[in-house]
């Protein structure tokens, strides 16, 4: 092996890489909120059809749209082999008689298990709404005035799966997992990388905190608002 | 008064163990919890039976030999304090107590409470040290160190690598241990020159060891007798990054 390769492979190697891509997905986190809120715009949905439109033909996007479904690959799959790995070496999950959990909490004990739901949803939300904008033709087209291109009109999509009941509760439900996933995960992915310093620890905690509250529930107001009001 | 304990007994690695059940009267409040299993023991002893192993040496809490997880907690529910330093006065009269042995998958059960913590002395080995003699006290004065570098070296200098951090881990991380080790050495002067090949050869020697990976809970900082904090474990992202693209070891 190489520095490289032994870098990679290194436990701090592991856990810088989930670093890394832990602050690429946070900052889509970002991206993806600012531009799906765009659905409560009150125009018929001409925002957010205009908006998807851009993001599916500009070449910049499209050539980070690549790198952002490898990030979560690498993610999800650098996750399992940590948490394996990591199992093993507590010596299982029954170590201790006496069970003490007083020095965890809940985001960062089940970090794998809010990982795990997160990717669950993601396959039925990229089934529902990616899926359906990239591969099939069962969108209608519309064109706006001063336009002089038609667009899919996804908007239509989100205001008819947002109507149902059980969607909106298991979108709700998601971002609470991603709201634990990021409580422990937006501080951890800084500790990780080395930036930690006594003048902006708490920032940064505070921060994460901050993050990790209003992000999911942006995500999470916009189907309950579509299902109550639209 | 009196005491019950559910203690685990293993003859040694190879056979399984299991908890059973003792108690102890007139147990003092004076005593540590480890004199109560001194007490214990002899008891054992004049019924024949076997003692039940633990490890101990100075009974000072500087010395690092001692473990144990007391009711889930390695060393117990005090904060900054080892084993030997828990007092029976923190129990009262019919009080049941759960003695384990620190537990990882590199901290092979020896007998009873008793682990082999010897991967510590292997990490160790493989850079926690200065190979050039630094001299004499005068040498050391001509050397200037700087009062905070000083002061956060002396911090994570005391360590005593009792391995209460791997226990008290989710992952069985041995992060905090040798964040404590290359903080102290790669922070002062003397240990400048090998600081990329420590943090490198350290963190391979911890990896080959069978530790799991720091995912930052914060358990070994909580529950570590020397209070050692976990940002020497982003000090050791640092040091070790920094090894692996700056400098020519490998």
């Amino acid at each position: 092996m190489n520095w490289f390769q032994s870098f990679l492979v290194s436990s701090i190697g592991q856990k810088i890489i989930m670093s890394l891509t832990g602050i690429f997905l946070m900052l889509f986190l970002v991206v993806h909120l600012v531009g799906n809120l765009q659905l409560l715009h009150d125009d018929g949905g001409q925002a957010f059809n205009l908006y998807t439109y851009f993001m599916t033909h500009n070449p910049l996007i499209k050539t980070v749209s690549y790198l952002l479904y490898i990030t979560v690959l690498i993610h999800a799959i650098q996750g399992i082999l940590i948490t394996r790995k990591n199992q093993a070496s507590a010596g299982g999950m029954n170590r201790y008689v006496k069970k003490s959990t007083y020095t965890t909490t809940l985001a960062n004990r089940y970090m794998a298990f809010w990982g795990i739901l997160i990717f669950i949803f993601l396959v039925i939300h990229l089934k529902d709404f990616w899926y359906v904008m990239k591969f099939t033709s069962d969108l209608e087209m519309v064109t706006y005035p001063g336009e002089t291109h038609e667009v899919k009109n996804l908007y239509q999509r989100v205001a008819v799966e947002f109507k149902e009941l059980w969607v909106v509760i298991l979108y709700v439900v998601c971002m609470v997992a991603l709201a634990f996933h990021l409580a422990h995960g937006f501080w951890s992915a800084f500790q990780t990388i080395g930036a930690s310093h006594p003048k902006y620890l708490r920032l940064l905690k505070t921060t994460g905190k901050i993050f990790a509250f209003l992000i999911p529930l942006g995500f999470a107001l916009i189907p309950v608002l579509f299902y109550l009001f639209k | 008064m009196k005491i019950n304990l559910k203690v685990w007994r293993q003859k040694n690695e190879n056979t399984a163990g299991k908890m059973v059940d003792y108690s102890v009267n007139e147990v003092s409040p004076d005593m540590s919890i480890l004199e109560m299993v001194d007490v214990l023991n002899d008891d054992l002893i004049r019924k024949g039976d076997d003692p039940i192993a633990f490890d101990h040496d100075c009974r000072e809490g500087i010395c690092g030999m001692c473990s144990m997880v007391v009711d889930g907690r390695p060393h117990g529910p005090q904060h900054g304090a080892t084993t030997c330093q828990l007092y029976m006065r923190n129990y009262k009269d019919g009080d049941t107590i759960y003695l384990e042995p620190f537990r990882a998958h590199a901290f092979p059960v020896v007998k009873d409470l008793v682990v082999n913590r010897g991967a510590f002395d292997r990490i160790i080995a493989a850079g926690g040290f200065i190979s050039v003699s630094t001299g004499q006290a005068q040498d050391a004065n001509n050397l200037t160190v700087e009062k905070a570098v000083a002061e956060r070296a002396m911090d994570v200098a005391a360590c005593i690598g009792c391995g209460a951090c791997v226990a008290a881990c989710p992952n069985g991380s041995a992060m905090l241990f040798v964040s404590a080790k290359v903080s102290h050495l790669n922070q002062l002067p003397q240990g400048k020159p090998e600081a990329s090949r420590r943090a490198i050869n350290m963190v391979k020697q911890m990896d080959a060891e069978g530790f799991g990976r720091c995912s930052n809970v914060g358990a070994c900082e909580a529950e570590c007798p020397k209070e050692i904090s976990i940002t020497n474990i982003a000090r050791l992202n640092r040091e070790y990054l920094k090894a692996v693209f700056t400098s020519t070891e490998e």
